[in-house]
């Protein structure tokens, strides 16, 4: 019997618990500039020392994004990706060998107009190993409706906070998590940022204190020093907007390995 | 004259329209779909409401204000001229259209931004498509001394561009949206990433019965005004309540707000008229209900109602010669009133807008604003099917000064410049 998603995301989790460092989650949206060379990119990815990737599904109205997320998703729709495109790109991915986890990352109606079930059925069935929903908190009712059937294919639900969240709503979130739970650095949008908000170590410990769930940080985290400082409170970086913006640029895939690697080493350095 | 009593239709406390629950459901519909950032600004928002709601002080100013500076009651007038052309049932009108600032939507801005201003916010953020919920943000905002900023799609300013004017005279920042279909609905995406990043210091005012809870409910109550005094109007005026109330249809503020006090008259057809652009089969509209290919059940901006979608689920392009219709999602207290039979939809095209736009115009002398003539097509169309005693009440939403360009245009395109 194969590992579920929870199990494979939290060996991630250990592992690096296990090396003294954070896991590096980074995001990257399949079908941007194209199908092709974004399956490319989350290979390189890997070979960069992700630990986990966070997969975008693009949907048209990206209202939790910024500029360059943004982009990246208006361009994979004109390219034509669906769900179903990316769950297909996640099992030719499965196919090739690589076998970092792999979760889900989109709004809401596209998956609403998937089906729930069959998405998570479908998404296990391919080796996704979670869902992330930025629009959907834990306590609407689709939001319990999805933890259901992530729970029945074992894939983690991943709830997001912010640092707005109150301590009965990151009780909510801890209590609903399976695999990790993603913080969001800042009251924002997604997208590189020139620093870290000054309260994000308070919010960390705020969350922290309240549960034994690994914690990811995302939103705004673009450079080598940024994922190092936040690599020494949290237990996963996420770095999205910085990489996509490179796969515009000449030789994506060279770029986004290099800052990828940088990154990691980055984030080691930060805890030996 | 003697009151008509409402009709309990279900019983005490059964109410199929004592909407929504305390999670924002109207039945099926509602919800609260947003950024986990955004949770607790809901929770304090609908706190803040429910207290001001209750609280008599509040309610005190904001009816004070309504009469001395909006200009409320608004009249009901009789279309006489336009009913004898017809040869049918007999319009009246509610005049929304006479409203400060010229729409129905000061009724809402001006209620909200009082809750801004009791809530402490400095700063309101606001969409707008037509520009009329702009205006009325704008307007309100410089009569509490409070910043405003207006989201407006790039195809909007252009089509509306009195209004953009209006709004910087007011003292307000127009952003244009220059994202997707550059119309309404990006806005609202700009607003609430506006709201997102500057959560706690700025209000976000939307417009329209829509969004997450509690605005849907929240909208609807600051635009009952319109509903109760023509209620009370067509009672004191007419002697009888109206047969049919038809209103148009965007995210519905106007119609939610006619309708909420007639829902419980049983005998009240009420009828809302959405956006059929170039006519439903072309795909070039804004007609939620009335295309069962692309208006499924769906999420966007908040909430969970019908929506114009792609098979995928991403959100379809919408057109209406309307902009303040032009939206792929519609208020979803709208689609539980269809759900249970209480409420009919249906739509005008673009060219039976500007029909009626001309002829309330050559008739009555009032010229309306582009979304409110869809409500006016509709009576226009099932007037003659009608007996003289037939009654059929239209709210005005809006006046159409802001819509003499497009109009011009449209004509001019149709008649080879004849006109």
């Amino acid at each position: 019997m194969n590992p579920s998603g929870i199990e494979r995301i939290k060996a991630v989790f250990e592992r690096a618990r296990a090396e003294s460092r954070a896991a590096f989650m980074p995001y990257y949206v399949v079908g941007y500039p194209d199908l092709k060379s974004s399956v490319a990119v989350i290979q390189t990815l890997v070979e960069a020392g992700a630990d986990l990737i966070e997969i975008g599904v693009p949907f048209s109205d990206p209202l939790a994004d910024g500029p360059t997320n943004q982009l990246a998703t208006q361009m994979a729709l004109q390219n034509g990706i669906s769900l179903a495109d990316v769950l297909e790109a996640v099992a030719r991915l499965r196919h090739q060998g690589i076998d970092t986890p792999m979760v889900l990352m989109g709004y809401y109606n596209p998956f609403f107009a998937y089906g729930v079930e069959a998405l998570c059925r479908d998404a296990a069935a391919v080796g996704a190993d979670g869902i992330i929903v930025p629009d959907l908190p834990p306590d609407v009712r689709d939001g319990q409706v999805l933890q259901e059937h992530c729970r029945e294919q074992e894939l983690a639900f991943v709830p997001l906070l912010a640092p707005t969240s109150t301590e009965k709503r990151i009780r909510l979130a801890a209590g609903s998590a399976t695999g990790f739970i993603y913080l969001v650095s800042v009251t924002g949008v997604t997208g590189a940022r020139n620093r870290l908000p000054a309260d994000l170590a308070s919010f960390v410990s705020r969350v922290r204190a309240l549960t034994e769930l690994p914690l990811a940080v995302g939103f705004g985290i673009a450079r080598t020093e940024q994922a190092a400082r936040v690599a020494k409170i949290a237990d996963g970086v996420v770095v999205g907007s910085a990489l996509v913006r490179l796969g515009m640029k000449e030789h994506p895939v060279t770029q986004i390995h290099a800052l990828a690697a940088a990154l990691v080493g980055s984030m080691r350095r930060a805890n030996s | 004259m003697k009151e008509i009593s409402k009709i309990d239709v279900r019983g005490a406390g059964l109410h199929p329209w004592r909407q929504p629950d305390d999670q924002g459901w109207f039945g099926p519909y509602g919800g609260r779909f947003v950024p986990e950032t955004l949770m607790p600004a809901l929770a304090e928002l609908e706190e803040a409401y429910r207290d001001a709601r209750k609280d008599s002080a509040f309610q005190a100013r904001l009816s004070h204000l309504l009469r001395t500076y909006v200009g409320r009651p608004t009249p009901i007038t009789f279309a006489g001229r336009l009913s004898d052309h017809l040869g049918g049932a007999r319009i009246y009108l509610k005049r929304e259209d006479l409203a400060h600032s010229g729409a129905h939507k000061i009724n809402n801005a001006l209620g909200q931004a009082l809750l801004a201003q009791r809530m402490g916010k400095q700063r309101i953020v606001a969409e707008t498509g037509a520009g009329q919920h702009g205006v009325a943000t704008a307007t309100a905002a410089a009569l509490l001394g409070i910043e405003c900023v207006v989201y407006m799609g790039t195809v909007d300013v252009k089509r509306q561009r009195p209004n953009v004017f209006r709004m910087q005279l007011l003292g307000a920042t127009v952003r244009p949206v220059d994202a997707g279909s550059k119309t309404l609905k990006d806005a609202i995406n700009e607003a609430i990433r506006d709201w997102v990043t500057n959560v706690r210091g700025t209000y976000y005012l939307l417009g329209s019965a829509l969004g997450p809870h509690p605005y849907p409910m929240m909208v609807r109550d600051f635009q009952s005004v319109i509903g109760r005094e023509a209620r009370r109007q067509m009672l004191d005026e007419v002697g009888q309540l109206p047969d049919t109330l038809i209103a148009c249809v965007g995210g519905g503020s106007n119609a939610i707000g006619l309708f909420s006090a007639f829902v419980e008259d049983e005998d009240v057809r009420l009828i809302g008229v959405e956006a059929g652009g170039l006519g439903i089969s072309t795909g070039q509209h804004a007609a939620r209900f009335a295309d069962p290919l692309r208006g499924r059940l769906g999420v966007l901006h908040g909430t969970k109602s019908y929506v114009l979608q792609t098979e995928d689920g991403q959100i379809a392009l919408t057109h209406s010669i309307a902009a303040g219709l032009d939206y792929a999602s519609v208020g979803p207290e709208h689609a539980l009133l269809r759900d249970i039979g209480r409420a009919e939809y249906t739509y005008a095209t673009d060219e039976e807008a500007l029909v009626a736009f001309q002829m309330l115009s050559e008739f009555e002398g009032i010229i309306p604003a582009l979304e409110s003539a869809h409500a006016v097509a509709h009576a226009i169309k099932l007037a003659p099917q009608m007996p003289r005693d037939h009654i059929i009440l239209v709210n005005l939403s809006g006046r159409g000064d802001k819509d003499l360009d497009t109009v011009v245009e449209a004509l001019d395109g149709k008649a080879g410049g004849e006109r």
